[in-house]
């Protein structure tokens, strides 16, 4: 279970939408399973099917994150035109361990979606998603 | 040596000095491939991991790529 406060879980599809033709991306920090900050971070790829955050970018946010006590739980990142569920590039580069994975789909524009899984190899759980 | 890696400090024995990339085997890191490594605050090319050495006292910090696709 993914707690995320309904403020932030709206700012993910905000994200997506202004990003939108292109992927966006993020990472949403917190303690105990619940989130309580986001950071927008820059897609490097620039591209409507791939999404790489910046190293510089990524280093910054865990610093800040552990100066507030706070660990990163999930990436997040839009697919603007496909469904809301890891793609095999996705489950490939999961590779940070013991976090979620959070997608936001805008594939039916006015009805986004937003789902998350925990990814392991190959093995790809879904999590529910509490909003609080 | 004694090191603070991703800030919680981190004993290296027997060591004085360690490249990256053995560092990295000896830290157990999973997938080494796929991973930054910042050492006192700068960035490293990957090129250099094998001629960069790690010492007694550093600040190490590593992470993994963050990407994927929708397709």
């Amino acid at each position: 279970m993914l707690k995320i406060p309904k403020i932030i879980h709206d700012d993910i599809v905000a994200h997506a939408k202004s990003g939108f033709p292109l992927e966006v991306c993020g990472i949403l920090g917190g303690t105990a399973g619940e989130i309580s900050v986001i950071y927008r971070m820059t897609n490097t790829d620039r591209s409507n099917e791939h999404f790489m955050m910046d190293p510089k970018e990524q280093f910054a946010v865990i610093k800040e994150l552990r100066g507030k006590g706070l660990e990163m739980l999930a990436i997040y990142h839009s697919h603007p035109e496909t469904p809301a569920r890891p793609s095999e590039e996705d489950i490939r580069l999961a590779l940070t361990p013991n976090v979620s994975y959070v997608i936001a789909s805008l594939a039916e524009p006015e009805r986004p979606v937003v789902n998350s899984f925990r990814i392991s190899g190959d093995k790809v759980q879904p999590e529910p998603i509490e909003l609080v | 040596m004694n090191l603070t890696v991703n800030g919680k400090g981190a004993i290296v024995e027997g060591k004085d000095s360690l490249d990256v990339n053995a560092l990295l085997v000896e830290l157990k890191v999973e997938q080494p491939d796929y991973v930054t490594v910042e050492l006192n605050g700068d960035i490293l090319e990957r090129e250099n991991f094998a001629q960069t050495l790690v010492k007694d006292g550093d600040t190490v910090e590593f992470l993994y790529f963050m990407g994927g696709g929708s397709r």
